[in-house]
């Protein structure tokens, strides 16, 4: 059980994440949605440690994981994996050295430093690989794959941590449609096979709606919507969104069935003005 | 057909730890290449030594040692000597200061029209690579030696070879901050239809600012120094003053000491500028 316990992050005046307060419990996959800017990637980061709270608690099974220092914040990170929009990988690495990063909290830095790495892991890299389509590219630097195949790389390497929560932030925004399912696909199948907690940051709705069972809406930093996808009206998701009645998901759609036609079109005034 | 249809996982995983085997191997020879190197040199240097590396090394610190002594013994002089030396202090800064700036911004130019990607004229890219091998393989001395024999002593000849020397520097590690500028932010005023002096402008230097100016008061910091050793050879600065001072036998040490102490005072003071220069154009707020 992951607990969210009033947490607030400012940066100078700015307030990013607002007294969030949630909990999250073993094997479920959660959707963050809201606009840009809403402190979805704050509280994500939080949660993995890249950046600290300025106010409350996030603990995980009953430890204090906002409270830990040194090497127990560090094997907080490996339990906890994240992935990112940008994939965040060495892009001159080959896919296996990638993947194989996962194992650097387990194994000894002079050994790592020098790519010293046992046979049973690099097994593992490639087996991790072959389960999500890849093992083809293991070879290959990693600048030389698309975006993905870069991102699946990026899963297989959170994949190797062998954590107990992943948090994915945005892991489609960077990605065709196409590709976008097969991540989103995967996810889901990391979730469903391995029984993972999974949160994922998503910025289009009929994404949370399909793969995530609960759905965490922010705005300004705060929480205004927790439930199930069905729960997720128009008018909810206008109020998510802080959108006016032009609203439309369709609009926002990146998924290959467009789910309706657009009937009325919508236009930003912007240029008509 | 694809690897894995052919061979399974198996077969892939065989290639691949065939591959870390042959990795493993190169960094292991190249490991005791280094160490081989470092060896060798090591044993040509001692034996080349004229009094032999080991004899000397007692008495390495025999000349700091003296001259501490002295500037002890006369510190009462010290506030004194540091006064009266400031003004060349100041001549050898102005000197190292004026050509850093001038070798800098002739190395901005050199510099970008050597970088792949940002070159003006892309075929001239390796002439002006060649231009700065040269000037940067030039010891500032010699062309210091050659200009004083031609202009005469005095400021100007150090300068002009200090310059000369940091623009070929200069414009190496310049190119090199060049290569790691993220290239799509000048696609995109390409795409807008800006000129080449555009692009560059406003698409590159914002990038690489912060770096050539960590970079150009690090040479400045070298600068200082070569203008300090310019001034042994008649150009003038706090170098003339330390070369009367130290060659001038026993008596001088004193003054010798409070150049050291200027010179000392100076790079901790460029240094200080630096990061706190550096620190402000990277937050950028
Ligand atoms: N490192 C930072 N420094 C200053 N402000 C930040 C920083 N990171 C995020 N913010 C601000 O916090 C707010 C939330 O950002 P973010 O969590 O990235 O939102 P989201 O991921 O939902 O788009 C934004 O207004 C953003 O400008
Ligand atoms: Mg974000």
């Amino acid at each position: 059980m992951l607990k969210i316990l009033k947490v607030t992050r400012r940066f100078g005046k700015k307030i990013a994440v607002d007294g969030v307060d949630i909990e999250i419990g073993d094997g479920q996959m959660v959707g963050i949605i809201g606009r840009s800017g809403a402190g979805k990637s704050t509280l994500l980061r939080m949660i993995n440690r890249l950046i600290d709270p300025t106010e409350g608690a996030i603990s995980y099974a009953d430890r204090e994981v906002s409270a830990l220092r040194g090497a127990a914040l560090r094997a907080w990170q490996r339990d906890c994996a994240m992935i990112f929009q940008q994939f965040n990988l060495v892009p001159r690495l080959d896919v296996v050295s990638n993947v194989l990063h996962g194992v650097l909290n387990r194994r000894s830095t002079l050994s790592t430093v020098f790519s010293l790495y046992p046979t049973e892991d690099i097994h593992t890299a490639i087996d991790i690989l072959d389960r999500l389509g890849i093992a083809d590219h293991a070879a290959k630097r990693v600048e030389a794959l698309s975006g993905g195949q870069q991102q699946r790389v990026a899963i297989a390497r959170a994949l190797m941590q062998d954590p107990k929560v992943i948090l994915a932030d945005e892991p489609i925004a960077s990605l065709d449609p196409m590709n976008a399912q097969i991540v989103m696909d995967t996810l889901r199948r990391i979730h469903d096979e391995d029984g993972r907690m999974i949160v994922c940051n998503l910025h289009t709705l009929d994404t949370a709606r399909r793969y995530c069972d609960r759905v965490v809406g922010m705005r300004d930093g705060a929480i205004v919507f927790d439930g199930v996808p069905d729960e997720l009206t128009t008018s909810v998701a206008r109020q998510i969104y802080g959108a006016g009645e032009s609203f439309s998901e369709a609009s926002t759609s990146t998924s290959i069935e467009v789910l309706e036609p657009i009937r009325e079109p919508v236009r930003e005034p912007a240029y008509a003005v | 057909m694809t690897d894995i249809a052919l061979r399974g996982v198996d077969g892939l995983k065989v290639d691949y730890l065939a591959l870390v085997r042959r990795r493993r191997m190169y960094s292991g020879l190249l490991l005791v290449l280094f160490v081989a190197l470092l060896a060798g040199g090591f044993g040509l240097a001692d034996s080349r030594n004229a009094g032999g590396f080991w004899g000397g090394l007692t008495q390495i610190f025999d000349f700091p040692v003296e001259l501490m002594r002295e500037a002890i013994d006369k510190g009462a002089a010290l506030p004194a000597n540091l006064w009266r030396y400031l003004p060349a202090m100041i001549e050898t800064i102005n000197i190292a200061a004026v050509s850093t700036l001038l070798g800098a911004v002739l190395a901005v130019f050199l510099s970008l029209l050597s970088t792949r990607g940002l070159a003006r004229w892309p075929r001239l890219m390796p002439l002006f690579r060649r231009v700065m091998d040269t000037m940067r393989a030039i010891p500032e001395i010699v062309i210091a030696l050659v200009l004083i024999f031609v202009l005469g002593g005095g400021p100007v000849p150090a300068m002009i070879a200090i310059a000369f020397h940091t623009a070929g520097a200069l414009g190496k590690l310049f190119s090199e901050v060049n290569e790691n500028a993220d290239l799509k932010p000048i696609e995109g005023l390409s795409s807008v239809g800006a000129s080449w002096f555009q692009r560059i402008w406003l698409g590159v230097l914002p990038q690489v600012m912060p770096n050539y100016l960590s970079y150009a008061l690090l040479r400045f910091e070298i600068n200082v120094r070569a203008s300090a050793i310019l001034g042994f050879v008649g150009a003038g600065g706090i170098g003339a003053e330390l070369r009367v001072a130290i060659s001038w036998g026993t008596g001088r040490y004193d003054a010798a000491a409070a150049i050291f102490l200027l010179l000392f005072l100076t790079i901790v003071a460029i240094d200080q500028l630096s990061s706190h220069v550096r620190n402000r154009l990277v937050g950028g707020h």
